[in-house]
């Protein structure tokens, strides 16, 4: 395929019926030049798939994994618009391993907001040349000039002959077509589907029970398996005192000593899980990569990252931050930290595995990167990857949780005991095991100091202190590493001295990605800190960052927006209908590429912090769905919620003290605050949906109480603290 | 034992404390239910027993013989329940949709109940956790559920 793509925007097609065995006639295959190819002026292929069926409908093979963020919904609009096909008529599926769905610089993964704005002009090109070929087939077969043929949605047209065909009637024919070059796109002006709130294809089937995860996978043969993991990493089974009385139990058929954890396989997972839950099992230590120290403490932890000196590598600067507050009169100093959080998906995870007869090896699992799951499971089954057969699930939610980090999927487990039992195996983590081996949002630190004059910073300087997710998995070190500082850096405020460093302290945890990764804590630190600032400064927070924002006018349009949509910004204190006292708190953020600013409105129950409403004005640039933005932002905004009142994963001796949703809350129907969303579409370059909306929640919050009650919190969460 | 899950009967022959959700899931078939935490505080695995929603994770099946159990599966066949679905689809409220069959059924069963639910009476009835923060959807959705 790659010699054959001198026009890197130019689909081939590939298919020469049947590329992919029964999807009917027009299989269309895009090569596109990643961002790094492009550096290196070569073209390298990056593909994703489009059949036109028979029938008239079509199928998009999709690079990414649908989890509730809406994507093969929107993918389904952006290709449906410039093929002129009703996108309800248009399949997605998730796609199988392959290089050719690597559209993200060369990789593939679901993630960093970056589904929709990495794919967009590939997609539309995609609809668009297979357009372009059924009008040509259809040209050719009735003998009239190609432009002459029209089409409407799922019909093709010659308007002077007045013949008319429906697109399957030459899904065959099309496939013969050459790939046009330089298909125009459809002008923004035209679009239908594109822009709309359409609805997603899938809420029926979640709506009644019909919508299946892993854990529903079904397969002949299968038997279950539950396991108990070693208490921490580095710790491994020595025994089982009593493994006779579990073997005898019912439904058991083996039980077995894994790498940290002790499985039982049975018919059934509820008999698998009543026997691991009554084996007495004896830890000794064993191997790790990650071997989680048997006295660590998060509250020791925080200590550690707090007495670790700065300045750390910079990052960002600008002026002289050093010097202009060696020179200030007045220096305001404060630290700030956020805990280690667990994702917390509602679907547990699992993974079915079966050893076929030729040697290869299927799996079914949850995954937001389908070719690093099947590498990885390559090395733990040790055969070719080539060999295993990757089905990606439907996401039971995910938050970054499904990235391949290590020890923390169930999927090497599932390879061991299907191998061991020569009988396909799911395992199922109950949610007590997946509390002891979820990849946890890392606990950080950020220093602070900053000096203001009248109107508001002349200097600031940041140390962001931890060690973050990039680094940990993608080799980033120290200064390279954007999840370790994004939202200290990349703010968009006019402050002539500023400094951002990275002090990197490793972190003894098991450490991942969480929604909007390092903006989760971030701009909560950067932001909270702006209003002590203002505060030092004497200034309206809400009117400090709009001067502060001189220049660029998507942030004060935002910024005005959300105030508006607010009904006005109110900078003090007030008296909510009923006599309640209510305060708000501004915030914004820069996150994925979209822009986003928020006011919160809280007040206090007893002594503990009431959000009422939460009003987001977002920025992506460019929209393909609305209804599905505001959907994103309302579940972003909730996670929001969620950390900066009450979640906090606390270590003690090496262990997780919560296990289950009892020790570690998190958001009740009860606490969810109204949320108001405005989309502003400045026509900027197309940012992320599924993340934004939740880095400018907590600050907002936290400034909210702040003017509420005069108490500036610096630690999250804020059920840690009493304000009564 | 004998259990009438969605109007049948079903011989079931497991360890009498084993909870309904495994019975539903396992014995049955049924994959609807969903299961979230085990330890009742997440509603994923909520089903109907003589139309009182029910925690199925920390409901043992002993007990249960004679009793009608109701899952997201048969939901539509009551009108109550259809109405709910149609809600639901109207409003978009699922996003995972992991937590969904739950919030289903115990929204029917708070319809079914209270056909014009207060804000409160949402609260106390409406418990379950979802992840994804469909929660204002949720209860949109109910609203207009009731006045439909
Ligand atoms: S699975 Fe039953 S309440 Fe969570
Ligand atoms: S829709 Fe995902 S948990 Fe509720």
């Amino acid at each position: 395929m790659k010699d054959l793509t001198p026009d890197p925007n130019r689909p081939l097609n590939v298919s020469r019926r049947g590329f992919l065995a029964g999807t009917g006639a027009l299989v269309l295959s895009v090569s596109l030049p990643t961002r790094n190819a492009r550096a290196q002026g070569e073209a390298a292929p990056v593909d994703a798939y489009l059949a036109l069926n028979t029938d008239g409908t079509a199928t998009l093979q999709s690079p990414f994994i649908e989890g509730g963020q809406g994507v093969f919904s929107a993918l389904a609009q952006i290709v449906g618009e410039e093929l002129d096909l009703e996108p309800s008529q248009i399949a997605v599926e998730c796609a199988p391993p392959g290089d050719a769905y690597k559209t993200i610089d060369g990789a593939r993964f679901t993630g960093g907001s970056l589904s929709i704005r990495s794919s967009y002009t590939l997609m539309r090109t995609l609809g668009a040349s297979a357009r372009t070929m059924l009008v040509q087939a259809a040209a050719d077969a009735w003998g009239v000039e190609a432009g002459e043929v029209t089409t409407e949605p799922g019909t093709i047209l010659h308007e002077a002959s007045g013949r008319q065909a429906g697109f399957g009637d030459f899904a065959e024919a099309a496939m013969d077509m050459p790939v046009p070059t330089g298909v125009s796109l459809r002008d923004p002006v035209e679009f239908r589907w594109i822009r709309q709130p359409l609805p997603r294809y899938d809420v029926r089937s979640k709506s009644t029970g019909q919508a299946e995860y892993s854990i529903d996978v079904q397969i002949d043969g299968l038997l279950n398996a539950a396991v108990r993991h070693a208490p921490r990493l580095g710790l491994t089974p020595s025994s089982v005192e009593n493994l006779d009385e579990v073997e005898a139990m019912r439904g058991v058929h083996s039980v077995h000593m894994l790498d940290g954890a002790v499985a039982v396989v049975a018919d059934k997972f509820w008999q698998a899980r009543r026997a691991v839950e009554s084996a007495k099992i004896a830890w000794e230590a064993g191997d790790s990569n990650y071997p989680m120290p048997a006295d660590f403490s998060s509250t020791e932890f925080r200590d550690v990252l707090r007495a670790e000196a700065g300045p750390g590598v910079e990052v960002e600067a600008e002026g002289d931050a050093p010097q202009a507050l060696e020179n200030a009169e007045t220096v305001i100093e404060a630290e700030y930290d956020a805990p280690f959080l667990v994702h917390g998906q509602l679907e547990p995870p699992s993974t079915t595995a079966r050893f076929n007869k030729d040697g290869t090896l299927d799996l079914w699992l949850p995954n937001q990167a389908p070719e690093m799951f099947q590498g990885a499971a390559a090395g733990a089954a040790g055969i070719p990857a080539e060999n295993i057969r990757i089905h990606s699930q439907l996401l039971g939610g995910f938050f970054g949780r499904h990235f391949l980090y290590a020890d923390a999927s169930p999927f090497p487990q599932a390879i061991q005991l299907a191998r061991a039992t020569g009988r396909p195996v799911k395992v199922l983590w109950t949610r007590e095991e997946e509390f002891l081996r979820d990849a946890n949002r890392p606990m950080a630190v950020a220093r602070f100091r900053g000096a203001v004059d009248a109107n508001g910073p002349a200097a600031l300087a940041i140390e962001a202190v931890g060690e973050a997710p990039i680094g940990r998995w993608y080799g980033a070190s120290p200064g390279q590493d954007g999840s370790a500082h994004e939202g200290l850096s990349g703010k968009p405020y006019a402050i002539g001295n500023r400094r951002v460093g990275h002090v990197f302290v490793q972190n003894p945890a098991m450490i991942g990605f969480w929604r909007s990764v390092g903006h989760s804590m971030n701009d909560f630190f950067y932001e909270s800190f702006l209003d002590e600032l203002a505060e030092a400064a004497g200034r309206d927070p809400f009117e400090m960052r709009h001067d502060l924002l001189e220049g660029s006018n998507r942030h004060r349009t935002l910024l005005e927006t959300v105030a508006d949509l607010s009904g006005g910004w109110q900078g003090t204190a007030f008296d909510a209908e009923g006599g309640e006292r209510r305060a708000r708190g501004v915030a914004m953020a820069s996150p994925f590429g979209s822009e986003t600013a928020t006011i919160a409105e809280v007040s206090l129950d007893g002594g503990a912090v009431r959000v009422h409403q939460v009003w987001v004005a977002i920025d992506p640039g460019q929209i393909v769905n609305p209804a599905v933005i505001e959907a994103q932002v309302q579940s972003a905004v909730a996670l929001g919620v969620s950390q900066t009142l009450v979640e906090e994963l606390v270590y003690d001796d090496g262990e997780p003290q919560a296990r289950n949703f009892d020790l570690y809350p998190i958001l009740r129907p009860d606490q969810m605050p109204e949320v108001h969303v405005r989309i502003v579409e400045s026509g900027a370059t197309m940012g992320g949906v599924g993340e934004p909306g939740l880095p400018g929640v907590a600050p907002a919050i936290v400034n909210a109480v702040a003017n509420l009650t005069g108490q500036r919190v610096r630690s999250l969460p804020l059920s840690k603290y009493d304000f009564g | 034992m004998q259990l009438n899950v969605n109007g049948s009967t079903h011989e079931v022959d497991v360890e009498p404390d084993t909870p309904l959700l495994w019975v539903i899931r396992e014995e049955i078939g049924l994959t609807g239910t969903k299961f979230g935490c085990g330890i009742a505080q997440c509603g994923a695995c909520t089903v109907l027993v003589d139309g009182q929603p029910t925690r199925s994770c920390v409901t043992p099946a002993e007990g249960l013989e004679g009793a009608k159990i109701t899952t997201i599966e048969t939901v539509e066949d009551d009108p109550v329940g259809k109405k709910v679905v149609e809600a639901w689809v109207d409003q978009q409220v699922p996003q995972c949709g992991y937590c969904q069959s739950g919030q289903v059924m115990a929204a029917t069963a708070l319809l079914t109940q209270t056909p014009n639910p207060s804000d409160a009476d949402i609260d106390a009835a409406m418990t379950n956790l979802c992840r994804c923060g469909t929660y204002n959807k949720l209860r949109a959705a109910i609203r207009s559920a009731s006045e439909g």
